[in-house]
């Protein structure tokens, strides 16, 4: 578990460090971010594609001046996409990076919740071998009999795209 | 606490730059032999000022060296000691020495100890006092100046008067605040107090005697006890060494309470011991904040511009409140208003970031002065335009360059003063420095009186250099911009100053990222213009939005040449794809931005049903093929870096007045992709051609 921020656990009045989890489904699976990073959720609306950059990059958005790249969540984990529906959101999250407060903006099916999860709850990845995409996933629990995975929404901003850093 | 204190060194470091700006050029210019008492006072101010603030932050060895400089200076304000080239540069050096320690303080690295202990040797000796053995009169005043800045600490004495409560004093608060700097003892006198009978709760009979322990400065003291000056008998008196102990348990640097009998070499050793302990110091102020500092007129004119805003506003909310259509003319008036207003504002914002390109073209004197001594050249600087303005973020960019073109003109443009009086030209050669603005340009020209470029010497050593071939024939302009390219250098000899022959390219690299063009303009023995057109800023472009498929881009209107509608006839393929038109027969290759950016939807397949942009980049010229043109627009720049990365062929992104986005063009990149594109194709080609 060391891949979540520890500092997004609070103490409670138990003494059991719990955080809060901005929870959204992908199809039918049910995802999880910590509420920390969201600044906002805002319905889909249509982006400005920005050419020779990879297929997950939807394009770039108007945030109050702010220009906010767009990822479609799916594509970025290897799920097929889908048309938007009206259900279709888009999380904005605001992440304290090495260069500065990031942006960026994640594309999903729809929000669901928000939930608080107690460090110990959540259990590491279970060893998938060679699955495309699993770095993004750094633990998963069991929420009101649903199994929910946790988002390294961390690193979905710094890995980088080799194939559009090296032009 | 610390964050504070980062601010207020961050503004004394600020200042201290800008008053040694100030001495470097009033020392340049009484070298320049004007005899103006004014000058030196300029100097001596400058001088003290930096010392007095050094002091009070605890910059002991700043304040140290200010101080000398100051006795000197001294010398030369009373008349005492005459105005010699010597003393200047020596001062001048020492100017450079003050910087070197503050950039040193503020960037939490080292400074150069050894040279500013020679230094400091140097203006001791000037002062006619034996370098080392320094536990003269002077430093003992040096001390105890440091001893009035940060003493060991303070007996404060408060007699109020009577009234002292009606004016709103509450002592408490006072002791609170003044516990707070340091160890606080109070004695409180009693002896005033009246019979209960005669008692006046509203009077104060109490008086106090303090003793405040700790460094702190009279500053901090006096912000705290300015408030009861005047209702009070106040005295304030330093206590030295009485709690030296203290004092010396304390890691700060301000070894004020050192016995004096060890103040021997301490000019010489302040340096050495103390920076480490000042370098430690955490306060690692981020280089380069990017503070501006604004005309108070500027602000104003904005301040004007929000409340015209506000009250077109408040106007247009009232006729909404109840509208009907016979009010559509006001509104449609009222809308007209708000346009304007907020253009106007947005022009004045900008106008913010504009700084006169004289913070650019100050440290020219020195450099002119400096250079010219160790060249031995005789050689005048002249700089026109100063005061024109220019966006601060280009003003930082230029500046290197613009150093690199005047010292190549020092160097290699003017001649020395023997050949000059072969030429027949005064023995002093001119340099000019000149700033104007031209339409939406700023046009920046540095032009010499010196030999000029000879064409003839550069072809053959571009030959030598395999850089053109010997048939090549050029023109003369053509052959100047060859000292552009990479390795080439005209000195027969490398000098310090220039010669190397890396530079010219970058000089014209630098310029040419931030949007402008560098001309060269040459006449043998008459002298060498280089001129720089930059955009005025890099906040606003003025753009073409082109239509390609569904997508919408702008093209930046200063690349552009022209735009034509192609005929058939005018087009040609080159081995079967490459496709190219002729424009006033001159053969340009065509780049369908669809294919460059992968867009599928596209309209026009044939080259004649859309437009051609012409553009120039990097020298190059070539047709853009966009679906259509939409119409010109001031377009705000905003980088896709803040969030994402840079992509290839997109120099930024605009938010146009639907608030969708649109991208900013690249021309460069973009014919740099199309390049790349083409060379795989060709690479496919010859696989397939393999099989």
């Amino acid at each position: 578990m060391e891949a979540l921020n520890t500092t997004d656990f609070v103490m409670d009045s138990e003494n059991e460090q719990l955080a809060q989890f901005l929870t959204f489904y992908l199809d039918t699976e049910l995802y999880a971010a910590p509420i920390l990073d969201v600044q906002e959720i805002r319905s889909w609306e249509p982006v400005t594609r920005v050419p020779n950059t990879p297929d997950y990059l939807n394009g770039i958005v108007n945030i109050r001046g702010a220009i906010v790249p767009v990822v479609d969540l799916r594509l970025r984990l290897g799920v097929p996409t889908k048309e938007a529906t009206s259900e279709t959101v888009v999380i904005v999250m605001s992440m304290d990076l090495e260069g500065g407060l990031k942006q960026i903006g994640l594309v999903v099916d729809s929000v669901s919740d928000v939930i608080s999860v107690s460090e110990s709850e959540i259990q590491s990845t279970p060893d998938f071998g060679d699955m495309p995409n699993k770095e993004f996933i750094c633990g998963m629990a069991n929420v009101q009999d649903k199994a929910v995975m946790f988002l390294d929404n961390h690193r979905l901003l710094t890995i980088e795209d080799v194939e559009i850093a090296s032009v | 606490m610390t964050t504070d204190m980062g601010q207020f060194h961050e503004i004394f470091y600020e200042e201290s730059f800008e008053l040694l700006e100030g001495m470097e050029s009033a020392l340049l210019e009484l070298e320049g032999g004007s005899d103006d008492t004014d000058l030196i006072h300029t100097i001596f101010r400058a001088a003290h000022s930096i010392k007095g603030g050094a002091g009070t932050f605890g910059f002991t060895n700043v304040s140290e060296f200010t101080h000398t400089m100051e006795t000197l200076l001294d010398e030369v304000r009373e008349g005492t000691r005459p105005v010699s080239s010597d003393i200047i540069n020596m001062l001048l050096e020492s100017g450079d020495a003050v910087r070197e320690m503050l950039e040193a303080l503020r960037d939490g690295t080292e400074e150069n100890q050894a040279r500013v202990a020679s230094l400091l040797d140097k203006l001791n000796i000037e002062l006619g006092r034996a370098p080392g053995a320094v536990a003269s009169a002077e430093d003992k005043s040096n001390a105890q100046v440091d001893n009035q800045e940060a003493p060991a600490g303070w007996k404060i004495c408060i007699k109020p008067n009577p009234e002292f409560f009606q004016s709103g004093n509450d002592p408490l608060r006072i002791f609170r605040e003044l516990s707070e700097l340091g160890e606080l003892e109070t004695i409180v006198d009693t002896g005033e107090l009246p019979d209960f009978s005669d008692f006046d709760p509203s009077q104060c009979y109490l008086s106090w005697e303090l003793n405040l322990f700790g460094e702190i400065s009279r500053e901090q003291i006096d912000d705290i006890l300015g408030w009861i000056d005047g209702d009070c008998e106040l005295t304030i008196e330093a206590q030295g060494v009485s709690s030296s102990d203290t004092v010396q348990n304390t890691t700060s640097p301000v070894q004020t309470t050192e016995p004096e009998t060890t103040v021997e070499k301490v000019a010489t050793q302040a340096s050495s011991e103390k920076a480490p302990a000042v370098a430690k110091k955490p306060a690692p102020v981020k280089k380069g904040s990017g503070s501006i500092r604004v005309d108070i007129g500027k602000i104003d004119s904005l301040i004007n511009m929000v409340g015209e805003l506000v009250i077109t506003q408040s106007m247009l909310s009232l006729l909404g409140e109840d509208f009907d259509m016979s009010r559509i003319e006001r509104l449609r008036d009222g809308l007209d208003q708000l346009e304007r207003h907020t253009r106007e504002m947005q022009e004045s914002v900008m106008r913010i970031r504009m700084i006169p390109i004289s913070s650019t073209f100050n440290r020219f004197p020195r450099l002119v002065h400096d250079i010219s001594k160790q060249l031995d050249k005789k050689i005048e600087l002249q700089m026109i335009g100063e005061s024109t303005e220019v966006d601060k973020t280009v003003i930082e960019l230029i500046s290197d360059p613009l150093v690199h073109l005047v010292r190549n003109s020092l160097d290699h443009g003017i001649e020395n003063p023997e050949d000059r009086i072969a030429a027949g030209k005064a023995e002093t050669g001119t340099i000019t420095l000149s700033a104007c603005h031209q339409g939406g340009n700023i046009v920046i020209e540095i032009k010499d009186d010196g030999k000029g470029l000879d064409a003839d010497k550069l072809r053959s050593k571009a030959i030598e250099k395999e850089l053109i071939s010997v048939d090549d024939n050029l023109a003369e302009s053509q052959i100047y911009e060859l000292i552009f390219k990479p390795g080439f250098s005209t000195a027969e000899a490398v000098t310090d100053v220039s010669g190397r022959g890396v530079g010219m390219d970058v000089v014209r690299r630098n310029i040419m990222s931030l949007g402008g063009i560098i001309k060269i303009e040459s006449a043998l023995n008459q002298g060498t213009t280089i001129s720089i057109h930059l955009p005025l800023t890099l906040a606003i472009l003025d753009g073409q939005i082109a239509k390609v498929g569904d997508e919408v881009y702008i093209v930046p209107l200063a690349s552009i040449i022209e735009t034509i509608q192609l005929k058939p006839n005018m087009i040609n393929l080159v081995a079967g794809r490459g496709e190219t038109f002729k424009l006033r027969d001159k053969f340009m290759p065509i780049i369908r931005l669809h294919d460059v950016f992968g867009i599928e939807s596209c309209e026009s397949k044939q080259l004649s049903e859309g437009l051609l942009v012409v553009v120039e980049a990097e020298g190059k010229q070539c047709g853009i093929f966009v679906d259509d043109l939409l119409g010109q627009q001031q377009v705000v720049i905003k980088s896709m870096e803040t969030n994402y990365k840079r992509v290839q062929g997109v120099s930024g992104a605009t938010i146009l007045g639907d608030g969708s986005v649109a991208l900013i063009l690249d021309m460069s990149g973009i014919i740099r992709r199309w390049q790349s594109n083409n060379a795989t194709l060709q690479l496919v080609d010859d696989k397939v051609a393999a099989l």
